[in-house]
């Protein structure tokens, strides 16, 4: 009797000791999650607040002058769509391509394999060693120079990965039933490629993009040691050009004019949240789209 | 006809390999650069060397890599905790209305510009550490001095930037957990947390671990935000206040006025970094492999 409600009395305990255990780390949990949250709204919250009163209009059209301090940021907002421009040109038939052979012509072979793996060691390279890489190639070897051409083939490099991802994802999606439709009408397998599998999967592709797009502008280490960060505004694709990121990079590091600082980082975060925003509504859009197909 | 549909798969084809030959090239290129001066000078003189003297000719990276390395390590010991409880939280707790905004919300911390990060950490973490964690630590040890630019505030950025990394594929691996799993722990009694614990968790290890790997080599090869937080000191630390150069900050500040010699030496540098980048890479597919992943 004695000995039973000892045993009772220890098993109580025990639960008690595992109740609290239990209860602290559910509250870790819950900690980390909003921990997640606020890091995030305390950082695109701090530069907007510090940020959003030093821009206007002005900001926008003027040229920047003495190294930055005073103007504006014109001549950086055509480098960086310059540059973004000319990577997207490049990688997006190349990502498309690539996607279409493996999502509809590979089989399971060597080659395929080989080829998953280099996609996937070229998405984990730091930027840094495609900056090295962009020097020693593009503005060396072959002689670009530091200019757009030899950043923007630089960047479309390092966006190939996310295309190519993004586009093979979204070909996935396409029903097999569209495919062997078109086939059994008497198109040809490229027909069918272009004409059926492609148009139901263009948002997929988008999505990609628009990801892409994203990463060439934040990026900056790359772009330093292959565009340059020349101030002026770039006249052709052989010119140097200055992108936002580089522009944020060098104001911040010789701390030149703390408002312009703040000025350029919010319109970098502005710019990020809205193609976040958009990636988003594509990206749910394409999901629904095949929830219902399915 | 055929035969223009033939073309049309080799031009294909020769775009799904563009990816795999760029990573082929790249690590040509860098060994090419690197390997030469990193053979003179010795492999192990390059790697333990404790002396950064390009001007004297002094290569050893050692500072770097100790840089490189507690920043990483720093960062881990916060984000990771962090990131898997938010995965966590995700997966297995939030009701489905919170995950609707916390997920975009992860999606947008990955897609912030690195360098808005490093500007966040300089203008924010680095005057916070000066001015008030180093008088709570005076108080015990009166001889401690900080710039405010140190390993802290480069592993605490760090740690957020990796947070996205960690939190997608962890809880993507948790997902994919069996229900019945779940069910069955359930059912034998387990309460909710002894089944996330004892049971999800564990049937989840590969794809965990593979996220920490990732996180661990986006940690390594970041560049813009270490560089402009962790005072660029080429000097091995001591504690976590001391300033530090990392290998991916000293490549890109240095590149821009570095001498050839010195140039190849910043090569060399990028070779350690990318064996060590590729070894982390494959150590992710690797156990996503062996723990049989996904």
């Amino acid at each position: 009797m004695v000995e039973m409600g000892m045993s009772k009395i220890i098993t109580t305990n025990k639960k008690m000791k595992i109740n609290i255990k239990e209860k602290l780390w559910y509250f870790f949990i819950y900690l980390s999650a909003l921990f997640t949250l606020i890091a995030l709204l305390s950082i695109i919250g701090y530069i907007l607040m510090n940020g959003a009163k030093h821009i206007h209009w002005e900001f926008f059209v003027k040229e920047p002058s003495s190294m930055g301090r005073e103007g504006g940021i014109f001549s950086i907002i055509v480098g960086t769509l310059y540059l973004t421009l000319v990577s997207i040109v490049i990688a997006t038939p190349i990502g498309v391509a690539g996607a279409i052979y493996l999502t509809e012509y590979a089989k399971e072979n060597r080659l395929v394999r080989i080829i998953r793996f280099g996609t996937e060691t070229l998405a984990g390279i730091p930027s840094i060693i495609f900056g090295l890489f962009g020097f020693v190639f593009f503005v060396v070897f072959l002689g670009f120079r530091w200019s757009i051409l030899s950043g923007g083939l630089t960047l479309a490099m390092m966006i190939l990965p996310t295309l190519l991802r993004a586009t093979e994802e979204s070909l996935k999606t396409v029903p097999q039933s569209y495919r062997e439709g078109s086939l059994a009408l008497g198109a040809t397998k490229w027909q069918t490629i272009m004409k059926v599998v492609l148009p139901s999967s263009v948002s997929g592709i988008l999505t990609g993009l628009i990801l892409g797009i994203g990463r060439a502008v934040g990026e900056t280490a790359a772009v330093m040691l292959t565009a340059g960060s020349s101030l002026g505004l770039p006249k052709s694709i052989m010119d140097p050009a200055r992108t936002m990121s580089v522009h944020l990079y060098l104001l911040a590091s010789e701390g030149l004019s703390k408002e312009k600082t703040f000025a350029t980082a919010t319109v970098l975060v502005i710019f990020v949240v809205i193609i976040n925003c958009f990636a988003n509504i594509l990206a749910n859009k394409y999901m629904k789209k095949t929830k219902v197909e399915s | 006809m055929k035969k223009y549909e033939k073309t049309i798969e080799i031009v294909l084809l020769i775009s799904a390999t563009v990816a795999t030959l760029s990573v082929f090239l790249i690590t040509f290129f860098i060994f090419k650069e690197g390997l030469p001066l990193l053979l003179d000078y010795g492999i192990t003189n390059f790697v333990f060397g404790k002396d950064w003297a390009p001007t004297n000719g002094k290569y050893g990276a050692f500072p770097m890599i100790a840089g490189s390395v507690s920043v990483t390590v720093g960062a881990l010991v916060i984000g990771v905790p962090a990131g898997i409880a938010c995965a966590i939280f995700l997966a297995e707790i939030a009701p489905k209305s919170v995950v609707k905004f916390l997920k975009p919300a992860v999606e947008l911390l990955a897609g912030i510009p690195s360098v808005v990060y490093g500007f966040f950490g300089l203008s924010v973490f680095v005057p916070m550490i000066r001015n008030y964690i180093l008088p709570m630590v005076q108080k015990w040890n009166p001889n401690a001095y900080t710039s405010g630019y140190s390993i802290l505030g480069g592993s605490m950025i760090l740690a957020i930037m990796i947070l996205p990394t960690i939190i997608n594929i962890s809880e993507n691996s948790i997902r994919a957990v069996p229900i019945e799993y779940k069910q069955g722990s359930l059912a034998l009694g387990a309460s909710r947390f002894e089944t996330i614990a004892k049971v999800i968790l564990p049937a989840a290890k590969s794809g965990v671990v593979a996220s920490v790997v990732l996180g661990m080599g986006r940690a390594v090869g970041e560049t813009m935000a270490v560089i402009l937080i962790t005072g660029n000191m080429p000097k091995v630390p001591g504690n976590v206040l001391d300033s530090v150069a990392t290998l991916t900050g000293t490549i890109a500040m240095e590149m821009g006025y570095a001498t050839p010699t010195h140039q190849k030496a910043l090569f060399a540098m990028g070779i350690v970094l990318f064996v060590f980048i590729m070894l982390l890479n494959m150590m992710a597919t690797c156990t996503k492999r062996k723990l049989g992943g996904e």
